[in-house]
């Protein structure tokens, strides 16, 4: 077997399922290079290289991807296309643009190392997770008795991470200590320093990359707001969350912040809700004016929708943000 | 009751028959129009596509006029189209329309929820099931009849000696259909309806340019939406071929699924089928119509419409490799007619020197 270099963007799922490639990765021996955090240039590079049309994420992929030329021997970019079996009809995929993601990159530059684009259908049945992981390993060269040791043992690592996250973790901060080893430590029912509680729902790759979203989180917390995002939700509260809805959205992140959303508007304590939505995002068009007319019927909580582009600057997200911290502490004191 | 249903292309002449045949009263929608458009823009979230827009600005025009349920599609995604229906009841609950959407899933995706939504509607109006079949058959001809009527006139028209006579001609056709009440009438008023087109004064000395056109369904099919494009080339002396018809989409989508075969054809390009929409056909299309010979391709699509960006980012290869032009026209609220017009008078400019030149090599080579 052959010693490969795993190029895997920093964005998109990784922060969701990162510590289930890497271990599976690692555990066969072969390397995993992970592209820069987002940065100007590579936004830059991903405008230039991606159809102008596209959401920032997918530019922001591009950019992501091309950082990797020459630094890896294969792209992971898994096609994704069902990871749950639940679902209003069963129909619940992703967006379009992630069903053509690796068509989409492979067409669109030429200098990229080899793209691993497996398909992951979960939907189909119980062990297509294992048909998933037993085809990028052959293709890598293992032999199945390694890519089954290594895909337990991701399973467990990754079953980890998703317990740090149901303990209210962020994934900036669970993936740091998933990589540190540390055991994970009890639930820490202290509370901490803060004085306002407010979730903030989106998709992953908007909400835990700062450079896109101007460092929402961290202002977040200078304003002592202790904050909750849809990740940190059981499956089993979603589901039940997606049958107050006449029907379910289509796509599975953006099903999560939905379902995500109307969660906290049922708890007393999350004083308010944020959406954070990319520019030109198609799903999010009407995520958004759901959530909207949703928070209003729901114990009319108040709910800000923040967009980010290539354009947002820090300031503009801060003034909202401080503005609407504000205006639920004035609404407390006013009860 | 009183009903209505979406405004696409010419198929509710069709609607309009159905609805009244069933033993309800028709709202005819309006044609979209600029106060259409400024009503949807108003109350429609601002990422929505074009199409969303409209509809929304239709369902709260026909409201206005005493509409109580409206018919549409529903669909099974990862599209927006198969979101609308809730999106749309929302908003008008919130604009406090007491008005009722009404969406068909496909029956591949929920059969039991489709048969209870047919039934529903036959039995509020009154007809036996034999009678209702009968009824949903003469709207299929019908839809079938129009079709078939329309693609006559976009071949016809190039030729036309005088501007505008197919227009003409191809209204009173759709009167015809439209007058029809019994299956053979249909056929009739099909038949008649080809005939006038046909009687068209045409110069058959034109070698018109040759043009498919593909994209996203709604803004294909409704002429309103895409600024009558298909008649501005017609009129321009183009020859122009589309790939979607209603007739096509319901008989490829709900019974017997042709379009495993259009799939087929992207798959070097695009090894994922379906993505939402008419984004893999638009590939396959591009791929059909260059080896059918056509000489471009036009792809319409509304502004941020998702599967035909994933399409938009993939159709420069296949224009590289099959050698065929493609324009590609996104289409929101703000775009104007002349601006679509002056693109596509570069556009067939550009063609027709292509052609000269191809013309030219080819005959040297002898």
């Amino acid at each position: 077997m052959q010693v490969s270099k795993i190029g895997i963007p920093r964005t998109l799922a990784y922060f969701i399922y990162f510590p289930l490639w890497k271990t599976f990765f690692e555990e066969l021996g072969h390397e995993v290079v992970l592209s820069a955090a987002t940065s100007k240039a590579i936004l830059d590079r991903g405008v230039k290289e991606a159809v102008n049309d596209a959401c920032i994420p997918i530019k922001l992929y591009h950019g992501h991807a091309a950082a990797l030329a020459g630094k890896a021997d294969y792209i992971f970019c898994p096609r994704l296309v069902s990871v749950r079996s639940h679902g209003d009809f069963g129909t619940e995929t992703f967006c379009p643009k992630f069903l053509g993601l690796p068509d989409m990159l492979r067409l669109a530059m030429d200098d990229l190392p080899e793209i691993i684009d497996v398909r992951v259908d979960l939907k189909k049945g119980k062990d297509e997770l294992w048909q998933v992981f037993l085809e990028i390993g052959s293709k890598l060269g293992n032999s199945g008795e390694e890519i089954k040791r290594a895909f337990t043992k991701a399973k467990k690592v990754q079953r980890e991470y998703q317990r740090l996250l149901y303990q209210e973790k962020l994934p900036p901060e669970a993936l740091e200590l998933i990589e540190q080893k540390i055991p994970v430590p009890k639930k820490d029912k202290s509370g901490g320093s803060y004085d306002l509680q407010v979730a903030v729902v989106g998709y992953p790759y908007v909400l835990y990359d700062a450079y896109i979203n101007a460092g929402l989180l961290a202002i977040l917390e200078k304003e002592k707001v202790k904050v909750y995002t849809q990740d940190m939700i059981s499956d089993r509260e979603m589901n039940r969350q997606a049958k107050t809805l006449p029907k379910s959205m289509f796509w599975y992140f953006s099903n999560r912040a939905v379902y995500g959303a109307l969660h906290f508007m049922q708890r007393p304590e999350i004083e308010g809700v944020i959406h954070l939505t990319a520019f030109a995002c198609g799903p999010d068009s009407m995520v958004d004016r759901l959530l909207e007319i949703e928070s209003r019927r729901r114990g009319n909580r108040p709910y800000l929708s923040i967009a980010v582009d290539e354009h947002t600057g820090e300031a503009g997200v801060r003034t909202r943000l401080e503005a609407f911290v504000d205006m639920l502490r004035y609404r407390r004191n006013r009860k | 009751m009183k009903i209505s249903f979406p405004h696409m292309g010419y198929s509710y002449i069709a609607l309009k028959w159905l609805v009244n045949h069933l033993g309800h009263e028709c709202i005819v929608p309006p044609e979209p129009s600029k106060k259409t458009l400024d009503l949807g823009v108003r109350y429609s979230p601002e990422f929505a596509c074009i199409p969303f827009k409209i509809l929304t600005g239709t369902y709260l025009e026909v409201a206005e006029k005493g509409a109580e349920i409206i018919l549409t599609s529903g669909g099974m995604g990862p599209c927006r189209a198969g979101y609308y229906w809730v999106m749309h009841q929302y908003l008008l609950d919130e604009i406090g329309k007491k008005v009722k959407v009404i969406a068909f899933e496909p029956p591949l995706c929920n059969l039991r929820d489709f048969w209870q939504k047919l039934h529903r509607l036959r039995v509020s109006g009154g007809l036996s099931v034999k009678a209702f079949i009968q009824v949903l058959k003469i709207t299929w001809e019908k839809i079938k009849a129009i079709d078939d009527i329309e693609m006559k006139s976009y071949h016809i028209r190039p030729y036309e000696e005088k501007r505008g006579e197919t227009t003409r001609a191809l209204w009173k056709a759709l009167e015809f259909v439209d007058e029809a009440n019994r299956e053979d009438e249909v056929d009739e008023a099909r038949q008649e309806g080809l005939n006038v087109l046909q009687g068209v004064r045409r110069d058959e000395s034109r070698d018109p340019l040759k043009m498919g056109i593909i994209g996203e369904i709604y803004v294909v099919l409704e002429p309103s939406a895409n600024h009558y494009l298909q008649i501005m080339l017609g009129e321009m002396g183009v020859y122009s071929d589309r790939s979607i018809y209603l007739s096509s989409y319901t008989r490829k989508n709900t019974i017997v699924n042709l379009e495993g075969d259009i799939f087929q054809v992207a798959r070097p390009y695009l090894n994922e089928a379906p993505i939402g929409g008419h984004g893999v056909n638009s590939i396959g299309e591009t791929i059909l119509y260059a080896r059918h010979g056509f000489d471009g391709v036009v792809q319409l699509a509304p502004f941020a419409c998702i599967p035909e960006i994933v399409a938009k980012s993939i159709i420069p290869a296949v224009s590289r490799d099959f050698d065929i032009p493609v324009l590609t026209l996104f289409i929101d609220e703000q775009t104007g007619k002349a601006g679509v017009q002056t693109r596509l008078e570069a556009f067939v400019d550009l063609m027709e020197k292509r052609r000269e030149l191809k013309r030219q090599r080819e005959r040297w080579a002898i």
